[in-house]
């Protein structure tokens, strides 16, 4: 019992000794490395897990703002569609006016023409005519002109159609 | 007292949560050394335990002739003197200091004794003490003088008769708790300073190994102990102390349990719990701060003739704190080393009697030891862990600030009430 519950002078030294040692070698050599680098660590970990956050909070925007954008374009190009629907429809109405009033045009003038040629074969057909009939007058004129009593009828109808006026 | 008020106040249900967690798995490293258990039941003690029952008695007719024969030598050993086994004797000098180790039978590493004696140092082995008898028991006789008076060195002079009373020596010996102190020292660094070395090699790695093993008591310490007792910022300044008593004494601890090494009582040797504690309350006493000292010898708030009371209670609760720290963690390592000898002694004492007492006795001692170490394995982690938490509550009472007063009020109240 007298060994249990007294102190030795001895083992007390050895104890402090022993255990100052060990504490100024753990916490030079073993805590200070150990505790930094644990707390890099966590750090690290800390880290990674905001940029996580951050990356995500970026990715929902971007993911966002895609989707903006690609609403966008959306709407532009049905914007653009039926701009162009519009305007080929209105190129191809304007075309199909304008074709058809030059078809109306060439139709008029060709109209003109045709009766421009019929007056002129109209004029040309009574020159004709009129020729023919003086001649015809002339080869008549020149027998009633021989026979004297002609002569005198002829006189005689002539006053009488144009002496009539 | 102290301890069960600390549990229940401090740290709430997170530490204890921790804590169960790590009795699970200390419960569990506990069954599967039931072989080991049963083992040490037969190196504890020199007689090993099958052969009890049967060799005893003749082992202690032969005991009574050597008896005869050793007088001279002034013998001490236990269970020799008498010729008969003595349960008392056989534990009490298990438990105690030796300035040899026994390993079993008739091994013993005799270990440097080193005495400061009027002045002068004398160095030899502790071998000069004793001579091995037949029985693997040792027979002590004088050497230059000093005697080894139940492993405590006397001088009582040349040719000094059996009872001469000699005065005591200073005695600087590696006894055998010293011996045991310096190989876990040994030990903790070589393998620490493997751990730290991981830690440089993988640094952005998931640890891995022993690293991996030791990093959640090292988490354990830091988190679960410092941080909540001291706070965060003055947690750093005082987690390499506790996490070295932490690991210091858990190893010893571990290594009283270690069988076929002569049953290391470490942490149940005083002088060395008495080393750990004086250097806490060095440490409580210097960074004290002037709202600690002032709650001791100035309690606020408290009625004139209560300080009266209260000052010298305050002030002697000072010493009486690390002085509990210090039993407490020799007294529970104690007890275990002494139920499981005990264990031993019984199956011996019945096999005394009678060879198939001792055998039925015997097959219950060994159940009951290999219980025992299970409990005491959980026992080394958990007083290592109260002594490192003791510790760390009682640094964080020194360094309180009066900001954070107000929110361990009602936990100072109760441990001020004590």
């Amino acid at each position: 019992m007298e060994g249990l519950l007294s102190v030795s002078v001895g083992t007390v030294f050895w104890a402090s000794v022993a255990f100052l040692c060990v504490l100024v070698i753990m916490k030079r050599m073993a805590w200070g490395p150990i505790m930094s680098s644990l707390k890099d660590r966590e750090e690290g970990i800390a880290n990674a897990l905001r940029q996580a956050d951050l990356a995500k909070e970026e990715m929902s925007r971007l993911q966002a703002s895609n989707e903006d954008l690609l609403r966008e374009a959306r709407n532009e190009r049905d914007r653009i569609l039926n701009e162009a629907k519009a305007m080929s429809d209105k190129m191809r109405n304007d075309a199909v006016g304008r074709s058809q009033e030059e078809a109306n045009r060439i139709i008029a003038k060709a109209q003109a023409e045709i009766e421009n040629q019929k007056q002129a074969a109209i004029t040309d057909l009574k020159n004709q005519v009129a020729e023919l009939s003086v001649n015809l007058a002339e080869v008549l004129l020149k027998d009633s002109l021989t026979d004297d009593q002609k002569q005198k009828a002829l006189n005689h109808s002539l006053i009488k159609e144009f002496g009539a006026n | 007292m102290l301890c069960v008020d600390y549990f229940c106040t401090a740290k709430n249900g997170f530490v204890m949560v921790r804590l169960y967690q790590f009795l699970f798995i200390i419960g569990f490293l506990g069954m599967t050394s039931v072989a080991i258990a049963q083992h040490e039941g037969h190196a504890s003690e020199p007689v090993a335990h099958d052969q009890v029952s049967v060799e005893q008695p003749a082992h202690a007719d032969t005991n009574s002739h050597a008896h005869t024969d050793s007088l001279a030598h002034a013998s001490h050993d236990t269970a020799h003197a008498e010729g008969e086994f003595k349960i008392g004797e056989m534990i009490m000098h298990h438990i105690s200091d030796a300035h040899q180790i026994h390993l079993g039978g008739s091994l013993y590493i005799p270990l440097p004794i080193i005495i400061l004696h009027e002045g002068h140092l004398d160095v030899f082995s502790s071998s000069n003490f004793y001579s091995v008898n037949e029985q693997g028991e040792l027979d002590y006789h004088d050497y230059k003088g000093y005697r080894n008076h139940h492993e405590m060195i006397e001088f009582v002079g040349e040719n000094a008769s059996h009872d001469a009373h000699g005065h005591k020596v200073m005695d600087f010996s590696i006894t055998k708790s010293v011996f045991g102190m310096m190989l876990v020292i040994v030990l903790m660094i070589i393998l620490f300073r493997s751990v730290a070395n991981k830690y440089k090699r993988n640094v952005g790695k998931a640890p891995s190994g022993f690293q991996n093993m030791i990093e959640p008591f090292i988490l354990f310490v830091r988190d679960d102990i410092a941080l909540p007792s001291l706070g965060k910022k003055k947690a750093a300044l005082y987690t390499p102390f506790l996490l070295t008593v932490f690991f210091f004494i858990w190893m010893c601890n571990m290594l009283g349990l270690v069988p076929f090494l002569g049953g290391f009582n470490i942490t149940g040797t005083l002088s060395i719990t008495l080393v750990l504690a004086a250097i806490v309350f060095i440490i409580t006493s210097v960074s004290g701060n002037k709202h600690y000292w002032g709650h001791i010898f100035w309690p606020p708030g408290v009625p004139g003739f209560v300080k009266v009371i209260l000052v010298p209670i305050e002030f002697m609760s000072i010493f009486i704190k690390p002085c509990v720290l210090m039993i407490r963690l020799t007294a529970n390592i104690t007890a275990g080393h002494i139920i499981i000898l005990a264990f031993v002694g019984l199956a011996l004492m019945f096999g005394q009697q009678s060879p198939v007492a001792g055998y039925g006795v015997g097959v219950g001692s060994v159940l009951f030891m290999a219980f025992m170490y299970c409990l005491e394995l959980l026992v080394a982690f958990l007083q290592a862990y109260v002594f490192t938490l003791l510790a760390a509550l009682y640094f964080g009472d020194a360094t309180q600030d009066h900001h954070a007063e107000h929110d361990h009020g009602h936990e100072h109240e109760i441990q001020h009430a004590h």
